[in-house]
């Protein structure tokens, strides 16, 4: 009955909602292969999961266990990036500080994005007042600088991850309630709305099922573009010593402990620095793409 | 023209049209100075409440954990920390705006003394950044849209995706590598070479324009060596951003009927990029310059903590260090008050200049 074929997926006339769907996800996809940089951004977001899960495969050393026999060697066959300071292997260190990086991005989006989503939703639905205080409260936050807000934050509540992702989303979810407060406006007063309403469902029903889905996809977006600040400013927090502490392996945190040997072992500080470039690369190029695709409406040129 | 006067009984009294314009035009500014008013109230906020969240109890740092209850009491109320929150609040308010930003924990001196001192050396870094990025980002954003498709316009586009992916103190600690450790093309971390400093009289607090009041050409090229790097790199992230948006408005303009008009006309393509099209979008480019600059601000933290110079952003960060709570909260504030004054007032320009958005 079901066959998973081309001719199935772009069917004009999707006889069930499980087709439609799958059509516009297979689309969606063929859209998105088609933009050659939105398939190296992909490419560089799937390797970072990959490298990520098997980090103790992929390391050649331990990231944690100093020998201080090697210390500050210069990249060659045994260390191909060199070693650091405390004799430890900077590709390995590199390889598991991915596992951080990862982490720290997956919940700076889960905390903050439906955070954002509530907000907009809610604001954009009920209008007037509610909207008013929830917008003003937004608009303060969003016309805060962000670095600076989330410093302050980590040094009230002390250095360390969990309290840098709390600092980070604080400061990223504005821009998301902004953007699904101007998606609920576009169909507030549609009509598919009004009929679910008349079938008597609850605010928290019209907002839970039918109108957050809809702001879902530009939400999306915005989140993998935002990923690549992300990771720049956990980076910074980390090379300031108030994000990941040592001996952890957070790339912003290698770079500062390379900073006193800058000027004749260049390695220490410079390798974690590629990593950040090619992560925060990757999801800017895939962002570019996604949006492409499911955000026509504001394609680059 | 007829229905129009029936809609406005005050068009025909070209004085009372007017006044209702500038009526309008005040009610707007008052909307205006209403919204930046509410925006710094919710900085203070932020810094208030941050200020409440530190687990560090300020009473207990002054009286010591061995004091008896009732001193701890009697401290607790001198400190003005038994009353409401929201009383506390409107004195943080009141005390701020007086310029009272409390004292620095490690060198007992007024945190507003010390900002004042180190501010001129963040804001000479970031003019000369904000300058490179203009004078560099516009003029390779508007070529960049006239050859779209040529090298200039791929260049703009690494240029932007660089910007939102390197990290600003990796970038700087790479150029101190390359440009000071072994091609010895500028000077290192700090404002001047150790054995100026302190020569020229401060006037401005700002080190070229000082030097050059003073005449003292060796102290200007010490503190230019010093200044170019940082600069640079603070200018290179504003570049990209100013040049990706000059492409994209001059897209906008070029795609337009009277374009196309001054073309076919005979303009020379010089006549037509630079007056016809360039010229409309000079005020959308005032708010993205602004923008820019207030994330310059911001993005000059982590610069001046690599470079060691001491400015706003290096206080910051040596204070967080400390755990100085009286320095990181009026940085902070100094800070975002500057950003989004900056951000407000190039909001306002684009209202004042543009004649649609009055």
């Amino acid at each position: 009955m079901m066959q998973l074929s081309h001719a199935w997926l772009v069917d004009e006339n999707p006889e069930t909602r499980f087709q439609a769907g799958a059509g516009q996800t297979y689309r969606m996809v063929r859209a998105l292969l088609r933009n050659p940089l939105a398939v190296v951004g992909l490419v560089i977001i799937i390797g970072l999961l990959i490298v990520a899960a098997f980090a103790p495969v992929l390391a050649p050393y331990s990231p944690i266990e100093s020998n201080l026999g090697a210390r500050l060697l210069a990249p060659s066959a045994d260390h191909w990036m060199g070693t650091d300071e405390l004799g430890r292997d900077i590709l390995s260190r590199i390889i598991h500080g991915a596992r951080i990086t990862l982490m720290i991005v997956l919940l700076v989006a889960v905390i903050s994005a439906p955070v954002g989503l509530l907000v907009g939703t809610v604001a954009g639905y009920f209008g007037g007042w509610v909207d008013r205080v929830l917008m003003g409260l937004t608009d303060v936050f969003l016309s805060m600088p962000k670095l600076i807000l989330a410093l302050a934050f980590v040094a009230a509540l002390g250095p360390g991850i969990e309290n840098a992702v709390i600092a980070i989303a604080i400061t990223t979810w504005p821009v998301y309630a902004r953007i699904a407060r101007a998606e609920t406006l576009t169909f507030r007063n549609a009509e598919f709305i009004s009929a679910i309403q008349m079938q008597g469902a609850s605010h928290t029903r019209v907002i839970l099922r039918h109108i957050m889905p809809l702001c879902l996809s530009s939400t999306i977006v915005r989140v993998t573009l935002d990923m690549a600040g992300i990771i720049l400013t956990a980076a910074g927090l980390g090379f300031l010593g108030l994000g990941a502490q040592p001996p952890l392996p957070e790339w912003g945190a290698m770079i500062s402990s390379g900073r006193a040997f800058i000027l004749d072992q260049w390695w220490v500080a410079t390798m974690p620095g590629f990593a950040i470039v090619i992560v925060s690369l990757g999801f800017c190029l895939f962002g570019d793409g996604l949006r492409d695709v499911l955000d026509p409406r504001n394609r680059t040129r | 023209m007829k229905s129009l006067v029936l809609t406005n009984p005050a068009a025909d009294d070209p004085w009372k049209r007017r006044r209702q314009q500038s009526l309008r035009w005040l009610v707007s500014l008052g909307g205006f100075a209403a919204t930046i008013a509410m925006t710094f109230l919710g900085l203070l906020a932020i810094t208030f409440v941050i200020g409440r969240v530190v687990p560090i109890d300020p009473v207990l740092a002054v009286v010591g954990d061995r004091a008896p209850q009732d001193v701890y009491d009697a401290v607790r109320a001198e400190m003005g920390l038994d009353s409401p929150l929201i009383v506390q609040f409107v004195q943080y308010v009141g005390a701020v705006i007086s310029g009272d930003l409390g004292m620095a924990v490690t060198s007992q001196r007024p945190v507003a003394e010390e900002l004042a001192r180190v501010f001129p050396a963040t804001l000479e870094m970031a003019t000369l950044g904000i300058l490179i990025g203009v004078l560099v980002g516009v003029p390779a954003g508007v070529l960049a849209a006239a050859r779209q498709g040529s090298w200039i316009d791929q260049v703009i586009r690494v240029l932007g995706l660089a910007g939102y992916a390197i990290p600003a103190f990796w970038l700087g600690l790479v150029g101190l590598a390359l440009f000071y450790a072994n091609l010895r093309w500028v000077g290192g971390p700090g404002r001047i070479d150790i054995f100026m400093e302190g020569i020229v009289p401060s006037r401005t607090g700002l080190l070229l324009i000082d030097s050059m009041l003073s005449g003292d050409w060796a102290v200007f090229r010490s503190a230019w060596s010093h200044i170019i790097l940082p600069a640079t790199i603070l200018g290179f992230f504003s570049l990209a951003y100013i040049a990706r948006m000059t492409r994209s408005f001059m897209l906008e303009q070029l795609s337009q009927e009277y374009v196309i008009t001054a073309r076919v006309k005979g303009a020379p393509e010089r006549v037509v990029i630079w007056r016809h099209a360039f010229r409309p979008i000079r005020i959308q480019l005032v708010t993205v310059i602004g923008l820019s600059f207030a994330q310059l601000l911001e993005g000059s933290v982590m610069i001046e903590t690599v470079f060691s110079w001491p400015g706003i952003g290096n206080y910051l960060t040596n204070a967080l260090l400390n755990a100085d709570m009286n320095s990181v909260l009026g940085a902070t504030l100094v800070i975002g008050a500057v950003f989004i004054g900056v951000n407000k007032v190039s909001d306002l320009l684009y209202r004042i200049l543009d004649p649609r958005a009055r």
